[in-house]
């Protein structure tokens, strides 16, 4: 944290303030006032987070046990609707496809990442200009990314098959087959991905004591065993605070298929949050949308939960 | 920082790592490359089965074309007018609870704090269709406020205040305190001053986070002359269908000023995108 440390550390010597500990009455009227102060400058955000965010979150539970088709009225079903989903293949398919997404694009950003990391932490020309590179897709709009990946996935005239055609390839279906749209999906996650890892991996290498690689060396360690047992060790908590980012994002990767794929070939890479999308806004089927939203969040609350257990427990043995 | 042992810079292996590195940039620039090459192509050339690495001729009809065909201008405009009313009332909400949360004390601080931060892992989808009935409640479906006004609740950009806050000195503030400033002063004159960094940090991602967003402008905007950039390249998307041209053309358009941003600030993004994986 460069720009915190420049804060001014040294503070001039100050008198300690006049009322603590001597006046119980002033401190009292003291303290009451900041509690105000402080309730009159959070009031902005807590009245936000109660509208928009708090309040959604109680009623989307209520919505969820009601039937609702377009704005019409309201029908209250009980847990009618968690029924119908647990029954929906359709819910199954898109939660499949997202665990699928997750487990296929998670480990890639991290290895992609944690590489870039470790080249672009040796000096080198260019260096900076070289970490812009990698960070840049990730200021590009996800309905961007996804326009150039369309294009570019095309299977009659899109580059990637006529390179592959170029190396005596047969095309790949991306856009009409389920598996390729997916690996499709995953190409445009990594793209966007890969420089948050690395951003955050070349942080936390900076917090790797020089000391532990001259002892390393001393003890006459080759490149590889200093990277087993000595770097990817040190970056455990790295690893695991991006690993949990990187569940928490691609359960959530919206943009880049509702434009890429739209779900589709069939259903085959339908993701919850898609699929929570057209059921409430092109189905408008809003009390459906809502239960699957409330699972969403209860499995993303879940997974969010043992992962902290799990690392907890590594953390003290 | 160099790691001892890994071979000085000119040696072989450090040539041989930045020849690795360059490669993996090339990579990464490739799609963008692509975009431009495609958005200055005519049609026919697309379709050539000649593969060629740059346009044979210009052609700029892909950025006049839809330009005057489709109401790019007023998704311009309203991309600009949300995401800067957003980034302006964000950050001085942001800024305010920051102070609060990190420098006052008030009943019930850590709960809301706690409370606040839970947000971070909320998907839109599972709160989309309450604050779509709340947009509706309020009358602002359709409108700029819509889009903004939900998304004010931004649990990343405050959790962001707190922790930076956190490090400035409780002297400083005291020692006002005994100089008898009130605590508005103190934020305007002692803390705010101090935050340039913060502010910095907080304006790019917000400006960043409205630009490019898309779910929610698409399910609050209905009519074709108020969507947003985002919203009216996926309208332009099914309405050219297969014209890449000029899809990729004025899609390029829509990125130019999140890329001036990140160019003259890019900087402010790594530091702000790490200290975010530190803390």
């Amino acid at each position: 944290m460069a720009s915190v440390s420049s804060l001014p550390r040294e503070t001039p010597a100050v008198p300690p303030p006049a009322g603590r500990g001597v006046r119980p009455a002033r401190l009292r009227s003291r303290r009451s006032r900041e509690a105000i102060a402080g309730l009159l400058f959070a009031a902005p955000a807590i009245a936000v987070f109660a509208v928009f965010m708090f309040w959604p979150l109680v009623k989307v539970v209520w919505i969820s046990l009601q039937k609702t088709s377009g704005f019409g009225i309201a029908r209250w079903v009980g847990l009618r609707n968690y029924q119908d989903i647990l029954a929906d293949p359709i819910f199954w398919r898109a939660l499949l496809n997202t665990t699928l997404y997750t487990a296929l694009s998670v480990p890639l950003c991290l290895v992609a990442g944690l590489a870039a990391a470790l080249l672009l932490n040796k000096r080198m020309p260019a260096r900076g200009l070289l970490r812009a590179i990698y960070y840049m897709p990730a200021v590009i709009s996800g309905v961007s990314s996804a326009l150039i990946a369309v294009w570019m996935f095309n299977e009659d005239l899109g580059i990637v098959n006529r390179l592959l055609d170029l190396l005596g390839l047969d095309p790949v279906h991306w856009q009409s087959e389920g598996l390729p749209a997916m690996l499709s999906l995953v190409a445009v996650g990594l793209w966007i991905g890969l420089g948050f890892n690395m951003v955050v991996y070349l942080a936390a290498l900076q917090g790797i004591p020089r000391q532990v690689y001259e002892a390393a060396r001393c003890d006459g360690a080759s490149r590889w065993q200093t990277l087993r047992s000595i770097t990817i060790p040190s970056l455990a908590p790295t690893t695991f605070f991006l690993v949990v980012i990187g569940i928490i994002n691609s359960f959530q990767v919206f943009d880049i298929v509702y434009v890429m794929t739209g779900g589709g070939p069939g259903n085959s890479t339908t993701m919850l949050v898609t699929y929570a999308y057209t059921t409430g806004f092109e189905q408008r089927q809003q009390g459906y949308a809502s239960a699957i939203g409330v699972l969403l969040y209860l499995i993303v609350l879940v997974m969010t939960i043992v992962q902290w257990r799990v690392n907890r427990r590594r953390d003290t043995p | 920082m160099t790691v001892p042992g890994a071979g000085s810079p000119g040696s072989r292996t450090a040539r041989l790592r930045f020849a690795l590195a360059a490669t993996g940039a090339l990579a990464m620039l490739f799609p963008v490359y692509w975009m431009v090459v495609t958005a200055l192509s005519s049609p026919a050339e697309l379709r050539s089965a000649e593969l060629r690495l740059w346009p044979s001729a210009i052609n700029w009809a892909n950025f006049t074309g839809p330009w005057s065909k489709f109401p790019y201008p007023t998704w311009f405009l309203n991309s600009v007018v949300i995401a800067v009313t957003a980034v302006v009332l964000t950050v001085v909400i942001n800024l305010m609870a920051g102070y609060a949360f990190a420098k006052l004390r008030f009943p019930g601080r850590n709960v809301l704090f706690i409370l606040i931060l839970s947000t971070l892992m909320v998907p839109v989808q599972v709160v989309m269709v309450p604050q779509f009935h709340l947009v509706v409640d309020f009358g602002m479906l359709g409108s700029n406020w819509g889009v903004i006004v939900p998304r004010l609740a931004e649990a990343f950009g405050l959790f962001m205040a707190r922790q930076f806050m956190m490090a400035i000195p409780d002297e400083l503030v005291e020692a006002a305190q005994v100089d008898g400033a009130g605590q508005l002063r103190i934020f305007t004159r002692v803390v705010l001053p101090l935050c340039k960094p913060l502010i910095a940090v907080l304006v790019i991602f917000t400006f960043m986070w409205r630009w490019n967003e898309f779910a929610w402008p698409l399910i609050v905007l209905k009519e074709a002359e108020s969507y947003t950039l985002q919203v009216g390249l996926l309208f332009l998307k099914n309405q050219y269908g297969h014209d890449y041209g000029a899809l990729l053309a004025m899609s390029l358009v829509s990125m130019i000023p999140m890329l001036v941003v990140f160019a003259l600030f890019q900087r402010h993004f790594v530091e702000g995108m790490a200290r975010s994986g530190i803390k």
